[in-house]
């Protein structure tokens, strides 16, 4: 069972999506609901088990059916991925918790769905073969469509709509750029990749290039960098905000692709393809950061204020992996955990201020007054906090972390001040929207049959990701020195070759 | 040999761009094919074009690299469930945008056709 437990996140939530289509989860709403939640929380202490087994024995690598790197496929387990496999699962919990108070029969097959969404992201954060990855891909993809689609209205079908063409587009070329790599390499795992990389010669230097830069339109189209960005605000605030706080994981897996790809295969030893990524990366992740601060500044509901915040930290965390060095790669994963719990808390909590809005909703406008507004109130307040960067919570050492990094970076005199700016830009726009939505109110109150109140499980599952940013600066020690350890790990080029080619002995 | 495979992929990738880049569902759906038609034959060639070679052990002399075949396969499986998808999403994109664009906005031609 142990030396199989890289596998588990990935076969339990396949195993748990399956099962709750057949009888008896499949036709009882309660059971299926109590079904979900306990699957979900079980993917997540087999994600937990794999940490700790990770930080004990070191990289576990899993050749799956048995046939050895570079001919079959592995699965890799490092201190990087497996937290990533953790958060998501995490993230599984939260949102399975919070859609049993009523949202999962707003559409058809919410749990199964969100199960084999969880399975496509732990796939692609563990898999150490780029073709693999694509396969991953499709399945979070696929999950994801149909997710997007759950309860939605007319303006949700557009956004769907194109989200599925530009996805699909994507994928398409992420398809040529691995025909292009393997033609040139003549493997397509990872490890092995990145050792042919560095002995090619000739025009096969050129044609690996045109590869590695098709893989990085991809992933920022996934990731939603900049100009590749415009699908992502209007599906994530038409999305139901269930749905949109499980995405909120999604752009991290194209930053995480890019991270693996570009430090691992074109890293430091990749001759004359070493960094090629680089220059690209850095200017268009800056370019990121300012137009996701225009947008929360622009925003006129929540929603749509949390989907650019969601922009502003997928330009941040580019910027980090852009600076390869260790120290800002340890930022950039403490960053990452940071931002994907408090925007999926935000999306949460816009939902929770919506319903008690009436026809207001979630907009940024006078209207009627928040019936909880106390326990929202302070839930929103930390949140604010948490996603601006005040101290003392997680925001504030994530923030002065990745200043840090950036100062010996070549270009910090644009980082700095542009960063410095977004920031103020996310205040005001926070801010704005915390004082118009709890106290600019008509003084009225909806009335008693419409009004909702926060159920049991949404306040569970708020607060889980809520707590999380006041323990993430308490344990900020053991955290960034975790966060070291894998970010070194990640950039420890001869390691990874032979533990993964090795198949992990 | 090569001349011919790479025009014919080149081709489909210009007819597939050009139907996507219409912004109508269903010009959308057909390039969206043909795109993905271009890129199994472009994966098919990674392994290198050869004649006469099989691709499992011990049937001919000479083996042509099965790994392409595979990912091609694969392709077109995940091409397939999504072509299905995206012929679903634009059925009902049509009926609660009452246009085909995929901005769901109407332009002169839809007016058009209406009167």
């Amino acid at each position: 069972m142990m030396q199989h437990l890289s596998f588990l996140p990935i076969l339990l939530p396949m195993l748990a999506g399956v099962t709750l289509l057949m009888p008896p989860f499949g036709s009882h709403k309660k059971i299926r609901r109590i079904a979900s939640v306990t699957m979900s929380i079980v993917v997540f202490f087999a994600s937990l088990a794999l940490l700790l087994k990770v930080q004990t024995d070191g990289v576990v690598v899993y050749a799956i059916g048995d046939w050895s790197a570079p001919f079959g496929i592995v699965l890799v387990a490092d201190a990087l991925s497996t937290l990533l496999v953790c958060l998501t699962t995490l993230l599984g919990v939260v949102c399975t918790l919070y859609a049993s108070a009523g949202d999962d029969e707003k559409g058809s097959f919410f749990h199964p769905l969100t199960h084999f969404l969880i399975l496509g992201v732990n796939g692609a954060f563990l898999t150490g073969d780029a073709f693999n990855l694509f396969v991953f891909f499709e399945v979070l993809l696929i999950a994801s469509y149909s997710l997007l689609m759950h309860g939605g209205d007319k303006k949700n079908t557009r956004a769907a709509l194109q989200y599925v063409i530009m996805n699909l587009v994507g994928s398409a070329i992420f398809l040529i750029a691995l025909g292009v790599l393997y033609g040139v390499l003549g493997t397509l795992n990872m490890a092995d990749m990145a050792q042919q990389v560095s002995q090619l010669q000739g025009d096969d230097v050129y044609l690996a290039k045109i590869g590695g830069l098709l893989l990085l339109v991809v992933f920022a189209l996934k990731g939603a960098l900049l100009p590749l960005h415009l699908w992502l605000p209007n599906t994530y605030a038409t999305a139901m905000p269930v749905v949109a706080a499980l995405f909120a994981i999604m752009t991290k897996v194209g930053v995480y692709s890019m991270m693996r790809v570009y430090t691992l295969i074109f890293g430091d030893e990749a001759g004359e393809l070493s960094h090629m990524a680089q220059s690209w990366l850095w200017w268009f992740a800056l370019a990121t950061i300012a137009v996701g601060a225009v947008g929360v500044l622009a925003s006129k509901s929540l929603r749509k204020l949390t989907a650019n915040l969601v922009i502003v930290s997928v330009g941040t965390l580019v910027a980090l992996v852009a600076i390869q060095t260790v120290e800002a790669s340890a930022a950039a994963i403490y960053y990452l955990i940071h931002s994907t719990l408090v925007t999926a808390a935000l999306f949460l909590l816009a939902d929770l201020i919506g319903r008690q809005r009436g026809k207001y909703t979630d907009q940024i406008t006078a209207g009627h007054a928040i019936m909880q507004p106390r326990l929202l109130g302070c839930c929103f307040l930390v949140a604010a906090v948490t996603v601006i960067g005040m101290p003392p919570l997680s925001g504030f050492i994530a923030k002065v972390w990745l200043l840090k990094e950036t100062l010996h970076a070549n270009y910090a005199f644009v980082f700095w001040p542009l960063y410095l700016i977004a920031s103020l830009a996310v205040l005001v726009g926070v801010t704005k929207a915390g004082v118009t939505l709890f106290w600019r109110h008509q003084n009225t109150v909806l009335a008693n049959n419409e009004q909702q109140g926060v159920n049991l499980p949404q306040i569970i599952a708020l607060l889980i990701l809520i707590v999380a940013a006041p323990l993430m600066s308490i344990f900020a020690g053991p955290l960034s020195e975790y966060a070291l350890g894998a970010a070194s790990q990640l950039h420890d080029f001869n390691d990874n070759i032979d533990m993964i080619l090795s198949g992990g002995q | 040999m090569e001349l011919l495979y790479a025009a014919c992929v080149g081709l489909l990738v210009f007819c597939g761009v050009f139907l996507i880049l219409r912004a109508r569902t269903f010009p959308i759906v057909l390039g969206l094919t043909m795109f993905s038609y271009a890129v199994n034959l472009f994966l098919f060639a990674s392994g290198r074009l050869s004649i006469n070679k099989a691709a499992v052990l011990g049937y001919s002399a000479d083996y042509a690299d099965p790994l392409p075949q595979a990912f091609v396969l694969t392709a077109i499986v995940i091409g397939f469930a999504m072509t299905a998808f995206v012929v679903i999403l634009a059925i009902r994109g049509r009926a609660d945008l009452g246009t085909d664009h995929v901005d769901g906005e109407k332009t002169s031609q839809d007016k058009k056709v209406n009167v």
